[in-house]
C-alpha cells in the first residue's frame, strides 16, 4: 500500500532555506532519505519551491482567473512530498514521526487512492 | 462558596478520580466484565461530583460517594441494554442490585484482576498497554493515541473493540492460576514497561516514545507491587524504571541538548530515587529468581554506581547482558550487549557482536546504527562511520537526538 507524506512548513522554516549544500539542516534530510531507501520503503519524493513562487489558476464560468501565490491562504504551506510503500498506516505514521519536517512543521500522512482508480486515469 | 474553595474542590475531585479510578472501574466491572459501561458510569459520577461537591461540600468518603453514584448509573445502563437486547433475563448484577446502596468504605480491590484482563492473551498485545492506561488510570483515548503514534479515532476504535471482546468473549476477571501465572504476569509487566518507553537512555539515540507516560507507568508498577508484593519481577520492573527516572534532569543540557548516559553529570541524578530502586532490587534478588526485568534493572544499577565510584563497570554490564540474551534475545538486548562489549573490550568486540545480528532486522532499528556509528568512529573508519551515522540520524525521531548525532558525525 502506498502512502504520501505531505510536508508542511511555516514561513520561518521556508525562510531558513539556504542554497548551501553543507547546511547541517540538509544533513538530517539526506540521512532520512538514506534510511528510507535502505529500509526498502522509498517510492519517490520531491521538494517544492517557496510558496510565493506559486501561481494559482482557475476557470470560473469559462473565464480565466489567475492569482499570485499558493492556493490556500494558510500559515503552513506544502513544502514537499514523499511516497512510501508500507504495509499499514501505523508504519507510515512511524516514518512520518522520524521525518525532520515533523519537528519543525507538520507531516500529513495520506494513503494514495486505490491502485485501480489511479490506473483509471493513467490508462 | 468562594472561588478558592471551588478550586480546592475541583482539585479534590481530580485527586480522587486519579487515585480511585482503577479501583472503581475494576470493582464495577468485575462481575459484568462490562468495562465500557463501568467507565461511562464513573464519568457520570464524576460529572455529578463536579456539580454537587462544590455546593454541598466534599463527602466524608469521596470514593464511596463516587461508587454509589456510579453504581446507580451503571445498573441503569446495564438494565437498559439487557432489556434492549432481551437476553439474559436475570441480571448479572445480583451483588450490586441489592436495594442497600449505602456502602462501607471498604470494598475489595479488584485492580489486579483488571490488570490481568487488560493483558489477556486473547486480546491483541498491541492494545494491552492502552487498555491499562485507560481502565486503570483513566487516561483518555486521545492522550494515549499521541503516545502510541496512532490516530485518536483509530485508538478509540481499538479500545472499544477490546472491551467488547472482554465483555462478550468470556474473558474471566481473575488472577491466573499458579501454573500460568509467570507467562501472564510477563504480559502485564511488558504492558507497563511499554507505557514507560522502551530503551530510555541505554545509548546514544534512543527511542523516546512513551516518555510522557513515565510517571503513570511507575504508578502502575507501584499498584502492581502493592497487590503482588512477593513477585521479584515486579520489583525488577519498578527498579528499572526508577533508575531511568532518577536521571531525568541529567538527560538534557540547559539548552535542551541531548546528553547520552555516559556524559551525564551524575551529580544531577536523583539519589532518593536511586536509593529506592536499590532497596527494591536487593529485596527482589533475595528471592533468588532472576528474570528479565531484574537483569535490566541490574544493568541500570551498575550505571547508577558511577554516582559513587566515578566509573562504569562495563564488564559487569556485559555479563548481565549475556544472561539477558539467554532469556530475551531481542534486538534491543543484543544491541545493548554489543555496546557494552565495545566499552569493556574495545570497538572490534562490539562490532563483531553487531555483525552477528541479521541485517534484515535492523533496517529500521535506530539504536543499532547509533552504536555501530560510534564503534566505527572509535576505530577511525570515518566514511563507514558517517554512513552508519546517516542511518541513525535518518531513523531518529527526537530532534535533540538527531542534532546530537549530526554533530558527532561531523
Amino acid at each position: 500500500m502506498q502512502f504520501a507524506l505531505l510536508i508542511y512548513h511555516s514561513p520561518a522554516e521556508f525562510g531558513m532555506r539556504k542554497n548551501d549544500y553543507n547546511d547541517p539542516h540538509l544533513g538530517a534530510w539526506r540521512a532520512y532519505y538514506k534510511a528510507l531507501v535502505e529500509a526498502g520503503v522509498y517510492v519517490g519524493a520531491n521538494a517544492l519551491e517557496v510558496p510565493e513562487t506559486g501561481t494559482t489558476v482557475r476557470l470560473k464560468e469559462g473565464k480565466r482567473s489567475v492569482q499570485d501565490g499558493p492556493f490556500a491562504d494558510t500559515k503552513e504551506q506544502l513544502a514537499g512530498f514523499i511516497i512510501l510503500e508500507l504495509p499499514t498506516v501505523d508504519a507510515a505514521l512511524e516514518w512520518a514521526a522520524r521525518c525532520p519536517g515533523a519537528a519543525i512543521g507538520a507531516v500529513e500522512v495520506r494513503p494514495l487512492a486505490p491502485e485501480a482508480m489511479r490506473r483509471g486515469f493513467t490508462g | 462558596m468562594n472561588e478558592s474553595n471551588r478550586e480546592d474542590t475541583h482539585r479534590t475531585i481530580e485527586r480522587v478520580a486519579r487515585e480511585s479510578y482503577g479501583r472503581l472501574v475494576a470493582y464495577l466491572s468485575a462481575n459484568t466484565r462490562d468495562l465500557g459501561s463501568a467507565e461511562d458510569a464513573l464519568s457520570n459520577a464524576l460529572v455529578a461530583a463536579l456539580t454537587s461537591w462544590p455546593r454541598d461540600g466534599v463527602p466524608q468518603n469521596p470514593e464511596a460517594w463516587l461508587l454509589t453514584t456510579a453504581r446507580h448509573s451503571f445498573i441503569n445502563q446495564v438494565r437498559h441494554r439487557q432489556v434492549a437486547e432481551a437476553s439474559e433475563p436475570t441480571l448479572l448484577l445480583s451483588r450490586e442490585d441489592s436495594a442497600e446502596m449505602t456502602l462501607s468504605p471498604e470494598f475489595p480491590d479488584e485492580r489486579l484482576k483488571l490488570l490481568f484482563v487488560c493483558a489477556h492473551p486473547a486480546i491483541d498485545s498491541a492494545i494491552h498497554t492502552p487498555l491499562m492506561l485507560q481502565t486503570v488510570l483513566g487516561l483518555d483515548a486521545a492522550r494515549i493515541a499521541h503516545t502510541f503514534l496512532i490516530s485518536p479515532a483509530t485508538m478509540g476504535q481499538r479500545l472499544v473493540r477490546a472491551k467488547t471482546k472482554i465483555r462478550d468473549g468470556g474473558i474471566q476477571f481473575e488472577v491466573p492460576q499458579e501454573r500460568e501465572l509467570p507467562q501472564r504476569l510477563d504480559a502485564v509487566l511488558e504492558a507497563i514497561y511499554a507505557a514507560f518507553g522502551i530503551g530510555w537512555d541505554g545509548m546514544a539515540g534512543v527511542d523516546q516514545r512513551g516518555r510522557d507516560l513515565a510517571e503513570e507507568a511507575i504508578w502502575l508498577a507501584r499498584v502492581l507491587l502493592q497487590l503482588m508484593p512477593g513477585e521479584a519481577e515486579v520489583r525488577g520492573l519498578l527498579t528499572l524504571m526508577l533508575h531511568c527516572e532518577a536521571r531525568r534532569a541529567a538527560r538534557r543540557g540547559p539548552d535542551g541538548r541531548y546528553v547520552p548516559l555516559l556524559e551525564q553529570d551524575s551529580q544531577q541524578w536523583s539519589l532518593a530515587l536511586i536509593e529506592e530502586a536499590e532497596r527494591h532490587l536487593a529485596e527482589a534478588s533475595s528471592r533468588g529468581r532472576a528474570g528479565r526485568f531484574q537483569l535490566e534493572a541490574a544493568i541500570q544499577s551498575v550505571h547508577a554506581e558511577r554516582a559513587r565510584s566515578g566509573r562504569t563497570e562495563w564488564a559487569a554490564i556485559a555479563l548481565f547482558y549475556e544472561q539477558l540474551i539467554r532469556i530475551s534475545p531481542t534486538l534491543g538486548t543484543r544491541t545493548g550487549y554489543a555496546a557494552a562489549l565495545g566499552e569493556a573490550y574495545g570497538p572490534e568486540a562490539g562490532l563483531a557482536a553487531l555483525d552477528g545480528i541479521d541485517p534484515e532486522n535492523v533496517s529500521a532499528y535506530q539504536p543499532y546504527w547509533a552504536v555501530r556509528a560510534h564503534l566505527l568512529q572509535r576505530l577511525g573508519k570515518t566514511s563507514e562511520a558517517a554512513n552508519s551515522f546517516d542511518r541513525a540520524i535518518g531513523l531518529a525521531e527526537d530532534p535533540a537526538v538527531r542534532q546530537f548525532l549530526l554533530q558527532r558525525r561531523g
